[in-house]
């Protein structure tokens, strides 16, 4: 048996495959807002927000920003692991970014139903 | 989860290797000086290092850039403030800064995900792919800067 560290990674397949997964979704994300964003009329007011209040650009939105939280946890859980020795610290800046990323969407979800 | 069949005599020869490395004095370059000027990355080792720099920069500016979509999405007069808020030059130049690291973080992304699936892992596709990757993310951004300007 592996000696596990708490602050360690999950010594596993999923957060490795999660970042892949996420990364995907997210590319997906991008291209179709550009394609939108370049092929429409001048970026206004109006356009903007007629964008963001159609159904499908929120869940788009929401699955892009869930899909963020999750890659953006095993990106900079993984730096902290590189860069990071002292356990007790290491820990509190896991729980610092946790909370970060917890906000960050919470907020997403506050902007997009409004 | 996957799992590998262990055999004694390979054990044996991975504990002997394991031994030999760790017995063996080894020179660290990690000082200031070296990290600067002495360690020079092949193209592949700029990708991957940028990669994780832009990754921390979009992660923490994530704030900043959230806090401009709520202003632009609550009012035509808070999208105004926005656009004028862009039109000054450090803001326009962060700005500039954080579409390179998306576009660098997405194109190196891809190109981390076809070495998943071990397309173009020799030394010269490597290479090449990493040339495209630098050279496609700041084309990117200087398209899409030009949109922005």
């Amino acid at each position: 048996m592996v000696n596990r560290i708490v602050v360690g990674a999950h010594y596993g397949l999923r957060d490795w495959l999660a970042q892949r997964i996420t990364g995907l979704v997210m590319a997906v994300y991008s291209v179709i807002l550009a394609v939108v964003l370049l092929s429409g009329q001048p970026i206004s007011h109006a356009v903007w927000s007629d964008l963001f209040s159609q159904g499908w650009m929120r869940v788009a939105t929401l699955l892009f920003a869930a899909s963020l939280a999750w890659h953006a946890w095993v990106g900079v859980r993984d730096i902290l692991m590189d860069y990071v020795k002292p356990t007790g610290l290491r820990l509190s800046l896991q729980v610092l970014v946790l909370m970060v990323i917890a906000g960050y969407l919470a907020w997403t979800i506050q902007i997009l139903w409004r | 989860m996957l799992q590998r069949e262990e055999r004694p005599a390979d054990k044996a020869k991975v504990l002997r290797m394991a031994n030999a490395t760790t017995n063996k004095p080894r020179p660290k370059y990690l000082s200031l000086q070296a990290i600067l000027l002495e360690i020079r990355l092949p193209l592949a080792g700029w990708v991957s290092i940028l990669h994780r720099v832009s990754g921390v920069l979009l992660f923490a500016s994530g704030v900043w850039l959230l806090f401009m979509l709520d202003r632009s999405l609550s009012s035509p007069a808070g999208f105004d403030a926005v656009l004028r808020y862009i039109g000054f030059p450090l803001v326009k130049l962060s700005l500039l800064v954080l579409v390179w690291a998306y576009c660098h973080h997405l194109c190196a992304g891809i190109r981390f995900l076809l070495l998943d699936l071990h397309k173009g892992i020799d030394k010269a596709s490597a290479r090449r792919s990493s040339i495209l990757v630098l050279s496609v993310s700041l084309l990117l951004t200087a398209f899409f800067g030009a949109k922005l300007w």
